[in-house]
């Protein structure tokens, strides 16, 4: 693989997804999709969650093998990656968003694991500490090659792993939402390192969601959608509504929104803070009304959800249901009180993903479902097909495991696990990640629905549309604070995000980060 | 980096956690009727009142302290200090009786003690976090530590007639039922009701299967597992009183190795290493058919208990292979693929070659 | 960009070298911590009863410690993986009668006996690391099985009978007694062990796959370090060292029969963990693993001179391993929290 130019598009492609299909159990992850990635250039790879980006990656990477399809290296030959390794044989580096180094090994040993240089058949400590140094070096920090990995940032995690590829003169480097939890100047400095890859003749495939990054570094673009590819092309000409209105496959209209009666203030956060997370966080949700807690991710809104659930502890203020003051860091006091939390993670918070649909249906009602004080099979039962057919979960049998659902109805058997115990308040932290678009707008009508009933609900979202289209009043959230209060009439995505970011005007509207 | 992890396979990766729930206690059922059938065809005096007895009494207080391990594995921890738990409160009681104690103060302590034995387990699982595994390994070799200096070489026997009878004779009216057993069956009903039947138990299904959507469910895992802890301890320490007076004795070494039975009898029964998966029918069943193997083998052969201890390990490594072996025809199956497409990729550089 | 360059770096280092100060500093105080320990016991008990550290006494402990700190060394090699071998006290056990016994049933030679031990401890150990490694199934199940399994079959092979100090030849006896300038042979024979285990895992690129594997296993699929193998590896390492020891068990003690070194797993696991070996897996030395051993036999060694009765030497191992898995917990939660800390006051 001797090419060496920095030539950008127009010659052969370094490497080359053809046809790809990959399916997951019943769920197709990826259908036909093709990629191809040119040397010197940054190609960017866009689309909503759930659309089949990560997928794309674990194949590139070799974690994946598609069930048809191939990838075709430089000289026309077919690659096939049965395992991690192979991809690294192949010039190919994956730098995921939250990279996974050995905690107790050096940062020197990180980057050369298994493939450590040698004096004879021993590990030359020497060499490989002045190479790390070397990599460290063109990379522009100053990261101690001795130090154990145990401690490090993500930022500087992601560096390490930077450097394993530049290691293997890497000629295709895959980045899975590096950006998303950097601060500004690390975004800055990681763009430095791209532009330096690029300018070296790598591939680089980057995945961001935020679209003002994708046209600062990018050439190239292809955006996915439903695991299909539905648009690849050179960057240029194309605005940010373009890549927007094709990544969700319509113009984003408004919703009209049915004003509501908004009753007396259910839910009271008062000054709650926790050390270095978030500080005085104060508001109130009224009865039948839908706040949305809007930020960037690590603004710390879902930490002050989970501590006002009691998942997690905090050092002062005070969370009230009514006038009920919640004992801190207790969920059970917050469900005894009516307090619902449709947590962030589906797969690992909100289901036991190998129970079936019933029991987790039932999980958070076991109390009320006794009779004699024990539960019944046949009470259970009827509990949750009664509540699955309201939330209209399609599922197979009730006795199947929650893994057999879609993501969308996965997230439905969620709500309806909170939602038959009839709360006064509901916390939704990301309710229409990775799902569908049918079932997000069925979400969404679910959480009016709640709210016209009186409930008091508070949405935690990263897509400003979806804000917008459930949200009587905004709170936006930067760096651990309120930034701002917007009301329905006022917040538009630019508000919001110049509120988010600190800045007066921001460019692209879609911010948003991804499930692990 | 989550203590749990520490019993993950080598390869980092779970077996599928839910064998076909029933056809495991199915098979059970299928082995516990060969067993009877092959053992009172081998021998005549299998099932003889005295035979089933003796199995009776050999059995009875493992199988009582498989309950409380059954639980605590249902939650994905372990308890290794069982015997030796057994063996404190054996030589305890040994202790407290030669220096005159009356046998109810002696019943006070026990139990104390093997709730301070459990707290011990549960408080540093629980609250400094660390793995079970670890914890309980170090307490089993902690709590006997102790129990051999509480007696030393010495050995009590003079215990009572009334509490000794308890160990030697029958359950009135039932010839073969030990006292051990008839106990055993009283509380399996009674844990099968709250694994099976409370919101309690179901919440130990939800901790096993996926502690974080617990937490997120309002369940109270640490502190569930800081007194499933507790109750294994006090259990254990009562199955030491019971126990010394089936050998009319406490002294040295008493039931070592008791938790190789307790865990085999656990994982033959059904539940998984791994949590979440498992019944408490199945334990029982998997009990009497540990007790009908090991009596089969005694009586119709030269099996010794030495003997049997290499079978019950064979067991113990068995009931945690079998659910994997879907899992290895898979991994055979990718094999042969990852094989086939080297093969094919070799081709390909030859070709371009 | 070399502008860009050093001005990231000026900051970058000032910012890096601490954490790395801090981490070694407690990873040295791990050891320090030891050494205090040993040497603490070492002079109370000196005060107390001057025989304590005569030369026939510390050369009785070296001896002792040198069988402990061979098991130790296969052991710490397990534990690093985020595994543990169980069943080492049965291997020790069965080794030492299957090999003394050749003396009196075939009048083999020294050699032919360690061999026989040796081999005894291979097969132990490769049964371990396949059932493990290729069945997939925690290590912790595997072995507490083979701990009774190997007892069982130790059982039935000695039978009713036992290897008496008559059977076995005098040279083989001696062992223990044999001194190169003072110091017990079989000492200076572990140390070398010992050392050679330590370059192996500090130089060899399997030896540190060992510590990727317990580090992070799900990380070290994805580097493609073969698991499996080098799971497997570390059983057979530890079966092979356990057999060996059991060799040198039978010299140390003569008369064998089937109880021989029946608990032994549990020092042995004490040992390593109070040595510094994670729990968790990922870190520690071996070196430490065989100071563990000799922490350990010193405090068992100490207690017998001020006439603490032996029978304290399991509860004491039990207490220590607790009180090292505590310890040690606590100062990685203090560790992390104060390299988050500085984080956040850099960052901000």
């Amino acid at each position: 693989m001797g090419e060496d130019s920095g030539t950008a598009a127009g010659g052969e492609p370094i490497l080359r997804l053809i046809d790809a299909t990959k399916a997951f159990g019943a769920v197709h992850a990826l259908e036909g999709v093709s990629l191809e990635l040119y040397g010197g250039e940054v190609h960017a790879l866009v689309g909503e969650n759930g659309a089949g980006k990560s997928t794309l990656v674990k194949i590139l990477g070799g974690v994946h093998q598609p069930d048809s399809g191939m990838l075709v290296a430089a000289d026309g030959s077919e690659l096939v990656l049965t395992d991690p390794r192979d991809a690294r044989d192949a010039g190919i580096s994956i730098i995921y968003q939250e990279p996974t180094l050995f905690p107790d090994l050096t940062v020197a040993e990180n980057v050369f694991i298994g493939r450590q240089p040698r004096r004879g058949r021993r590990i030359d400590h020497g060499a490989m500490r002045r190479q790390t140094r070397v990599l460290f070096e063109r990379l522009g920090i100053g990261l101690d090659p001795d130090r154990v990995a145990r401690g490090l940032s993500i930022a500087e995690q992601q560096i390490v792993e930077i450097a394993k590829a530049l290691s293997f003169d890497a000629r295709v480097v895959v980045m899975d939402e590096p950006t998303a939890a950097l601060s500004a100047i690390e975004v800055a400095r990681l763009f430095g390192i791209v532009e330096s890859l690029r300018s070296h003749g790598a591939a680089v495939a980057f995945i961001s969601h935020r679209l003002e990054e994708v046209f600062a570094i990018c050439q190239r673009v292809t955006v996915l959608r439903d695991g299909r590819r539905v648009m690849s092309q050179p960057l240029e000409g194309l605005s940010a509504s373009d890549l927007v209105r094709t990544m969700v496959g319509r113009d984003i209209a408004a919703r009209e929104h049915v004003a509501r009666e908004h009753g007396e203030a259910v839910l009271r956060v008062q000054g709650l803070t926790r050390a270095g997370i978030f500080e005085d966080i104060s508001f109130d949700v009224r009865a039948g009304e839908i706040v949305a807690l809007a930020g960037l991710v690590g603004a710390g809104r879902s930490e002050v959800a989970r501590a006002a659930f009691g998942i997690d502890e905090y050092d002062s203020g005070r969370v009230s249901v009514g006038d009920r003051a919640l004992r801190r860091a207790s969920p059970r006091a917050a469900m005894d009180a009516g307090v619902a939390f449709v947590p962030e993670d589906r797969r690992q918070q909100g289901l036991v993903m190998d129970l079936s649909i019933t029991d987790n249906i039932a999980l958070a009602s076991l109390r009320r479902l006794r009779r004699h004080g024990l539960l019944s099979a046949a009470v259970e039962r009827r509990f949750a097909s009664d509540w699955a057919g309201r939330l209209q979960v399609k599922y197979g049998r009730l006795a199947n495991p929650a893994t057999s659902l879609s993501g969308g109805n996965q997230q439905k058997v969620v709500l309806a696990k909170w939602l038959s115990r009839e709360p006064a308040v509901l916390i939704v932290d990301e309710p229409t990640r990775g799902i569908d678009i049918a079932t997000k707008s069925e979400v969404h009508r679910i959480l009016a629905e709640s709210a016209s009933r009186g409930v008091a609900v508070l949405v935690i979202s990263s897509e400003l549309p979806e804000v917008l289209a459930v949200a009587d009043r905004i709170l936006v959230m930067r760096e651990g604070r309120l930034q701002a209060e917007l009301i329905r009439a006022e917040a538009t995505e630019e508000t919001i995000m110049a509120a988010a970011t600190g800045q007066a005007h921001v460019l692209a509207p879609v911010l948003e980060e991804d499930a692990p | 980096m989550a203590p749990e992890t520490v019993i993950v396979d080598s390869a980092g990766q779970e077996p599928s956690r839910l064998r076909r729930l029933g056809s495991w206690e199915a098979a059970l059922v299928a082995a516990l009727i060969a067993v009877f059938a092959l053992g009172s065809a081998s021998s005549g005096e299998f099932l003889s009142s005295y035979n089933l007895f003796t199995l009776c009494t050999n059995i009875g207080d493992i199988a009582i302290m498989a309950l409380p391990m059954t639980l605590i594995i249902m939650v994905g921890e372990i308890d290794l200090s069982v015997a030796s738990t057994l063996g404190l409160a054996a030589e305890t009681m040994g202790y407290l009786w030669s220096h005159g104690w009356p046998m109810s103060a002696i019943l006070v302590v026990v139990i104390a003690l093997g709730a301070v034995c459990g707290a011990i387990n549960g408080l540093l699982v629980t609250r400094v976090g660390l793995p079970s595994l670890a914890v309980t390994i170090g307490t089993l070799s902690l709590y006997r530590g102790l129990a051999n200096v509480v007696l030393g070489p010495l050995t009590v026997s003079n215990f009572p007639a009334p509490f000794n009878e308890l160990g030697v004779q029958n359950f009135p009216g039932i010839p073969f039922l030990s006292w051990s057993v008839a106990i055993f069956v009283v509380l399996a009903v009674v844990f099968g009701i709250v694994l099976h039947r409370t919101p309690l138990g179901r919440s130990l299904y939800a901790i096993g299967l996926g502690r974080e959507a617990a937490v997120h469910a309002g369940i109270r895992v640490q502190r569930i597992k800081l007194w499933l802890f507790v109750l294994s301890g006090v259990v254990c320490a009562l199955v030491g009183m019971l126990y010394a007076f089936e050998l009319s004795s406490a002294g040295e070494s008493i039931a070592i190795g008791f938790e190789l039975k307790v865990i085999t009898i656990v994982l033959l029964g059904g539940v998984s290493i791994f949590g979440g998966v498992g019944t408490i029918f199945g334990v029982a069943v998997a009990a009497f058919v540990y007790a009908g193997l090991h009596s089969a083998l005694l009586l119709s052969s030269s099996f010794n208990d030495n003997d049997f201890q290499v079978v019950s390990g064979g067991l113990l490594i068995l009931s945690v292979l079998i659910p994997n072996l879907p899992l290895f025809l898979a991994r055979a199956r990718e094999l042969l693929r990852r094989h086939r497409a080297r093969t094919r990729r070799r081709g390909a550089l030859r070709r371009a070659s | 960009m070399s502008e860009g360059r050093s001005a990231a770096a000026a900051p970058g280092a000032g910012e890096t070298a601490s954490p790395r100060r801090l981490v070694d500093f407690v990873l040295r105080l791990r050891t320090f911590g030891i050494i205090v320990v040993l040497a603490a016991f070492v002079l109370a008990t000196a005060l107390d009863q001057a025989r304590f550290v005569d030369g026939g006494n510390i050369r009785f402990i070296l001896t002792q410690t040198a069988l402990y700190a061979l098991v130790a060394v296969g052991e710490a090699m397990v534990i690093m993986t985020r595994n543990v071998d169980l069943s080492v006290g049965s291997i020790v056990g069965l080794s030492a009668y299957v090999s003394a016994n050749q003396f009196g049933a075939h009048h083999a030679p020294i050699v032919v006996v360690f061999l026989v031990g040796l081999a005894v401890g291979l097969v132990c150990g490769i049964a371990n690391g396949a059932i493990t490694a290729i069945g997939r199934v925690p290590s912790l199940v595997v072995t507490l099985a083979t701990l009774y399994i190997i007892r069982g079959v130790d059982t039935i092979v000695v039978g009713s009978g036992e290897v008496v100090a008559s059977t076995e030849p005098n040279s083989f006896l001696n062992i223990p007694q044999a001194t190169v300038i003072g110091i017990p042979v079989l000492a200076l024979a572990v140390a070398v062990v010992v050392a050679v285990a330590a370059f192996y895992l500090n130089y060899f690129r399997s030896g540190r796959d060992l510590y990727a594997i317990g580090s992070d296993p799900a990380a070290a699929r994805l580097a493609g370090i073969p698991i499996a193998r080098r799971v497997f590896g570390a059983f057979v390492i530890s079966g092979a060292l356990a057999g060996v020891a059991g060799v040198i068990w039978a010299s140390q003690y003569a008369t064998i029969n089937s109880t021989a070194a029946n608990g032994l797993e549990l020092q042995i696991v004490a040992a390593v963990v109070v040595g510094g070996v994670a729990i968790f897996g990922g870190s520690g030395s071996v070196v430490g693993a065989a100071l563990g051993a000799l922490l350990l036999q010193t405090i068992n060694s100490a207690l017998n001179t001020v006439g603490v009765s032996s029978l304290w030497t399991e509860a004491i191992a039990g207490f220590l391993l607790v009180v090292a898995i505590t310890l040690d917990r606590a100062v990685q939660l203090r560790l992390s929290a104060a390299l988050r800390r500085r984080r956040v006051r850099l960052g901000a």
